[in-house]
């Protein structure tokens, strides 16, 4: 009886067929698979590299290390950002052109609709931030060791989670495509700039750092600095407590949203 | 015959305008059942209700023998529906959308490769199925939307406005699969529509529905009929012994005889019967009918008659306009 209930809430194969939409609408469409990979390596390429000429090797929180080496994780955490949150947020044009109607009217629940469609958007993302942990790795970028990598692929995981949940909440919210662009740059640049990808979070005064600290990303691109450089301003069992625990708050009150959202 | 559909005082209401007021009906299985209205008249939302994506403020209504509130998914279970807009993924092929939706409905690999065939054939679209639908005609789209809504083999088929932005012949030959889905397929279709040559050539039954309300409701013949009877036009060849009009005079189906242009127009009660008895009648008063017209009322007519305006008198007014907007903002 029990296992009848589950089923028609986490229903598999209305998971599996959004799921499936979304790896091929983002590998159908073969410019926003390069767009979407061209802003992190104009980052890595364009202020990682040059900025790794610069004699910055006294500065608290990069002692010893490049610049680059430091910028990368990042990078990739911006990545997650970016890619997690519109993948959230792009329920609104799903609903804008229609698609969600279809999908709504259909006899899955809610929570297997979106479930489905936060793994997919997921997937993609990590497969984008895993594309940039390979070309940092060409430019030079040493990782720190193989269970660092895997561990790091967690992190991913948890972060972009965190992020798509975000992402619902803005769309469920906004309801609608008018402004929708200005307020995602308005939400998602402070959160990538004061995340600590750019700069090292340990050489900024405490007020600047207090602020830093309620931002979900400096947790995120401090455990991949962790993982995948060996190098982090916390403690790696702090970067999971709090992803995780962000992940499963903002993925869950997404996903309730999105199940109250109405169709039309 | 069974009712596939109860409705019973339906009532929606946005922010106090009232966009369908209490409508009460039944639709039989096998019919192909419309509404038939200007835009913002309630068509839309009242069948937005019966498909379980609206809830209605009050009344009831079921499908299938399921309340459609309180049974959602047994509902949706049965149903199929083509929106007004349109709600395909216009980056996937027609296919990998119909591959999509049978998927959502829970058919199993071999059912689902057989629907798919099987809706493919019907709806003519073999050879289109990998072009991706953003590369497919309007018409093609529309006609992938019609197969998807059939693909589930629902017992009713809700069609919203489906021909909206089509042209005449795309138009037409939708109208001929729908009305195959119908016969063939045996499923129940409930269209709304604002086109009236579309209710006329589709529907059963159809429902006059204006400003939320039904005005008038039967099959198309009958409430053209309401209007005003039939009209036979004829003309008389000129070496005719005796008066035709005091002739004519002696039918009592006849009910007023009128001389225009050397034409005799007789609004008669009955229709096309009606014409061979009117030969026989002339033959034997040695009547020669040199030409003879048979006028029907449009059901153009009959909305003119029912609601006082035509239909694009409604459309084009400013203050409907207004009027269909607000009702469509309201539904965000």
């Amino acid at each position: 009886m029990r296992a009848i209930e589950v089923r028609r809430i986490i229903d598999p194969l209305p998971i599996y067929t959004m799921w499936l939409r979304e790896m091929k609408r983002f590998f159908r469409v073969k410019a926003r698979v390069v767009g979407s990979l061209l802003m992190p390596i104009f980052f890595l390429a364009f202020m990682g590299l040059p900025m790794s000429f610069m004699p910055a090797r006294e500065i608290p929180g990069l002692e010893g290390i490049g610049y680059l080496d430091f910028l990368a994780p990042g990078i990739v955490g911006m990545t997650l950002l970016f890619a997690g949150t519109m993948s959230g947020a792009s329920v609104i044009w799903d609903k804008e052109f229609g698609f969600l109607k279809e999908v709504l009217v259909a006899p899955v629940s809610r929570f297997s609709v979106i479930l489905g469609r936060s793994l997919g958007g997921m997937t993609t993302a990590i497969i984008q931030a895993l594309i940039i942990v390979g070309i940092a790795v060409a430019m030079g970028v040493q990782l720190s060791s193989v269970s660092g990598f895997f561990l790091a692929i967690l992190i991913m995981i948890f972060t972009c989670a965190t992020f798509t949940g975000f992402g619902l909440i803005i769309a469920t919210k906004l309801g609608n495509l008018e402004g929708f662009m200005a307020i995602m740059n308005l939400i998602i640049f402070p959160i990538f700039l004061l995340s600590g990808a750019l700069f090292p979070i340990q050489s900024m005064p405490s007020w600047l750092r207090y602020i830093m600290y309620i931002d979900p990303l400096t947790y995120g691109v401090d455990g991949l600095r962790s993982t995948l450089i060996g190098i982090s301003a916390f403690p790696l069992w702090l970067d999971f407590t709090v992803l995780i625990t962000l992940c499963l708050a903002l993925a869950t009150l997404g996903s309730y949203f999105f199940s109250r959202m109405e169709a039309d | 015959m069974n009712s596939i559909i109860e409705i019973e005082n339906l009532t929606k209401e946005f922010d106090g305008l009232v966009a369908v007021d209490h409508i009460t009906l039944n639709v039989a299985e096998g019919e192909i059942f419309g509404f038939l209205g200007p835009n913002g008249a309630g068509k839309t939302t009242a069948v937005k209700m019966l498909c379980t994506i609206l809830n209605p403020t009050s009344g009831s209504a079921k499908v299938c023998g399921y309340d459609i509130v309180r049974q959602r998914n047994k509902v949706r279970e049965c149903i199929g529906i083509v929106f007004q807009d349109r709600a395909i993924d216009t980056f996937l092929t027609g296919r990998e959308n119909l591959d999509f939706h049978a998927r959502m409905y829970h058919l199993d690999g071999r059912t689902r490769q057989k629907r798919v065939a099987e809706v493919l054939d019907l709806m003519d679209l073999r050879g289109k199925e990998n072009m991706r639908i953003s590369e497919c005609s309007g018409g093609t789209q529309r006609r992938f939307e019609v197969a998807r809504g059939f693909l589930n083999h629902p017992k009713v088929l809700f069609l919203d406005e489906p021909t909206l932005g089509l042209d005449a012949q795309a138009r037409r030959n939708l109208w001929d699969y729908i009305k195959l889905l119908n016969e063939k397929g045996g499923i129940t279709i409930i269209l709304t529509t604002h086109y009236m040559e579309e209710a006329d050539y589709l529907c059963h039954r159809l429902a006059i529905i204006d400003q939320g309300c039904i005005v008038a409701m039967g099959t198309p013949e009958k409430l053209k009929l309401a209007v005003g009877l039939n009209l036979i036009s004829i003309q008389i060849a000129q070496d005719s012994s005796g008066s035709p009009v005091d002739s004519l005079k002696q039918l009592s189906w006849i009910k007023r005889i009128e001389t225009r242009d050397g034409w005799l127009e007789l609004s008669i009660d009955g229709g096309e019967e009606r014409i061979p008895e009117l030969i026989d009648f002339a033959d034997d008063r040695g009547l020669v009918i040199s030409s003879i017209k048979l006028y029907k009322p449009s059901l153009e007519d009959t909305f003119l008659h029912y609601t006082g305006k035509t239909i694009r008198e409604v459309e084009g007014s400013t203050k409907e306009l207004w009027k269909a907007w607000m009702r469509s903002r309201g539904r965000r």
